[in-house]
């Protein structure tokens, strides 16, 4: 089995750096989408995952431009992290035209296939199956590439989780799935309507290896994606990762979630992965001068987006009309 | 040309294509065992457990596996064994299949096969023998093909699987012993266009998949009735040919529409809807339509037989027509 990279020295310190920036960039594309949603701005939902960014940044730091991903409904990061262009997804949470999905999808079906982004999804568990698909097909086809798919906890009480787990080892496909455990199904407590011990254990009921992590620790994060991308990439079938995370704000973008404990909200933040990784390469040595660059670029490269975004050219009607299908389209009228 | 069944002809028509282009594969319940009918019978021996594949009773991975498959350059025929088992995959066919291409803005390609054999299937009783294909026509996004012939049933097959829209596949199970000829190299049929089964003018009588056969018996019974009926075969509902039904109506100026699902909500509805939008409200001297009263299929004999629409039933309604 492969070990990965290295995690140590010069090598590292680069290594960690970059999630740094990843996880920035996601925070202030989710920052600025709220501002703006809050503003009038971005019509529809929105749900952001401000707090979860390690997960994204630590898994797709493994992966490759032609491996794939899948996302649920909350996957701005999982797109950013994967490499999604910018302009094209402020644009899409906005409806423009120039959106990566030409302002028909929104955030909640933000794709970008250019990078292997092959959607997000309104439907808990809806990419499970699509994703093992893409496996086999990859497969099929004789591609080395490999298929990350991230869903929430509670997709894990959804039928697709079990089909497509059992399917995963049947054929032996290279497939990772992603738990990203923040406790919480839309407003209810995971464990409240979960029988028996949760992912893990249904996923080796399965027969498919995991590994569980801080996901609030991005280089955790990362260094356990690297041990199971190495052995998905040497054949070994599929593997789950299970990372545990808290969702810092609500369901969606007009929720406060105000029923959570307020010790609990106030111990997560203080939990969250980016301020974990500051600390942690501040104690290193790196400058603070330097960290605040990241964050500063970050916001800027946000905020340039949102203006463009705000500016930018609303879809010509007539295309309500394209992209249905080729035999039968209805006619613009 | 060779003379086979109808069963027989799918099994060609995807043979063929598979030989073809080795990006089609299939995936679905006992395929690799030749399927429930035998319509991939001997594709195991030719192309091996990776383009045959025998799944796990597992409707949802069937269906968004395939059409996973798909968005990475793949072109599967997702074969659901029974029409009736597509409701456990419902997720992943409306609000995926259908949609990703819409979406994501044309990024994505969901060239997936859905095929389901459906429609009453003797004495299989009411989670086996349902004909729903009206449900799919208001989904943006798919094709739904209905043929009834072994040579149309072929050449909607070959379309099908070249086409890079999801075409959803309603096989006549009830009809896969009738026999036809079928041409050495298939053809692909283009999607709506209808098969002008008999000519006459006196009513148009427009049909489609397993009531096809006894809608052409009735016609012969009403021709020697002195009723000649113009009848088509729709073969494809989305699209549909709306340009022949309204040409044959402009000859006869009665419609009758005969399908073996439940009348109520069925594609006749929509039929007569377009030609009434088109000829106006008295631009048809009579219209009626056949199918299945709103009551699920039965199981004994004869209480399937008392609310199947058959040879009787469309000649009773023919002749009622003819004479209002």
């Amino acid at each position: 089995m492969s070990t990965g990279p290295s995690l140590n020295g010069g090598d590292n310190r680069a290594r960690l750096i970059a999630l740094y920036g990843t996880m920035c960039r996601i925070r202030a594309f989710e920052e600025t989408a709220l501002a703006a949603h809050k503003a009038g701005e971005i019509p529809g939902p929105l749900h952001v995952s401000i707090g979860q960014e390690g997960v994204a940044a630590g898994v797709c730091t493994n992966l490759r431009r032609d491996d794939r991903i899948t996302s649920n409904h909350r996957g701005h990061g999982h797109a950013l992290a994967k490499g999604a262009g910018v302009s094209g997804m402020m644009e899409e949470l906005f409806g423009r035209a120039g959106g990566h999905c030409r302002g028909k999808g929104g955030s909640m079906h933000i794709a970008d296939f250019s990078v292997g982004m092959l959607g997000a999804n309104g439907v808990v568990a809806g990419g499970i199956p699509i994703a093992v698909g893409a496996a086999q097909g990859l497969k099929l086809l004789g591609r080395d590439s490999i298929v990350a798919c991230f869903f929430g906890d509670g997709a894990i009480n959804r039928g697709p989780f079990l089909e497509g787990l059992n399917w995963a080892v049947l054929y032996r496909l290279p497939v990772l799935f992603v738990c990203e455990d923040n406790g919480v199904a839309a407003f209810t407590a995971t464990a409240s309507v979960t029988a028996g011990p949760g992912v893990v254990a249904r996923s080796e009921a399965l027969g498919v290896p995991c590994l569980s992590v801080d996901g609030n620790d991005a280089a955790a994060v990362d260094e356990a994606a690297s041990r199971l991308v190495a052995e998905i990439r040497a054949g070994a079938g599929p593997r789950l990762l299970h990372a545990t995370t808290y969702r810092i704000t609500g369901h969606t973008s007009t929720d406060p979630a105000a029923w959570r404990d307020p010790a609990a909200v106030a111990a997560a933040k203080e939990a969250e992965p980016i301020g974990r990784l500051r600390a942690r390469l501040l104690a290193e040595g790196v400058p603070p001068s330097f960290l605040a660059g990241i964050e500063g670029e970050a916001r800027a490269e946000m905020s340039q987006a949102r203006e463009a975004a705000l500016s930018a050219p609303w879809p010509d009607p007539a295309i309500a009309w394209e992209d249905v299908q080729d035999s039968g389209a209805v006619e613009a009228h | 040309m060779a003379q086979v069944t109808l069963v027989e002809a799918a099994r060609l028509a995807a043979l063929q294509e598979m030989r073809r282009d080795p990006t089609v594969w299939v995936l679905g319940e006992d395929v690799a065992r030749g399927g429930l009918f035998g319509q991939y019978r001997g594709f195991l021996d030719e192309f091996g457990e990776s383009r045959i594949v025998s799944t796990p009773i597992s409707e949802s991975m069937i269906m968004g596996g395939g059409l996973g498959a798909a968005l990475v350059g793949t072109r599967p025929i997702i074969e659901m064994r029974i029409f009736d088992f597509v409701m456990c995959a419902m997720d992943e066919l409306v609000n995926q299949v259908a949609k990703v291409r819409y979406m994501f803005g044309g990024q994505a390609k969901p060239a997936v096969v859905v095929r389901m054999p459906h429609g009453i299937w003797r004495n299989s009783a009411a989670q086996h023998s349902q004909t729903l294909e009206s449900w799919f026509t208001h989904i943006p996004g798919v094709v739904v093909a209905v043929p009834a012939t072994p040579a149309d049933t072929a050449g909607l097959l070959v379309s099908a699987i070249r086409s890079d829209d999801p075409v959803l596949f309603f096989d006549p199970k009830n009809l896969f012993p009738v026999t036809g000829e079928v041409p050495e190299v298939i053809d692909p049929i283009p999607f709506g266009r209808a098969r002008h089964a008999r000519q006459g003018r006196d009513l148009t009588i427009v049909t489609w998949s397993a009531l096809v056969p006894q809608v052409e018996e009735a016609g012969a019974m009403l021709a020697q009735r002195g009723i000649e009926a113009d009848i088509l075969d729709l073969r494809t509902l989305w699209p549909w040919d709306e340009e022949a039904v309204a040409a044959s109506l402009g000859r006869t100026g009665r419609l009758l529409v005969a399908h073996e699902a439940v009348t109520v909500g069925g594609f006749g509805g929509e039929i007569v809807a377009r030609m009434v939008e088109r000829l106006g409200p008295g631009g048809m001297k009579a219209v009626a339509r056949v199918g299945q009263p709103r009551v699920p299929v039965p199981f004994a004999p004869p209480l399937e037989d008392a609310l199947k629409p058959d040879v009787a039933k469309v000649v009773a309604a023919a002749e009622a027509l003819v004479r209002r």
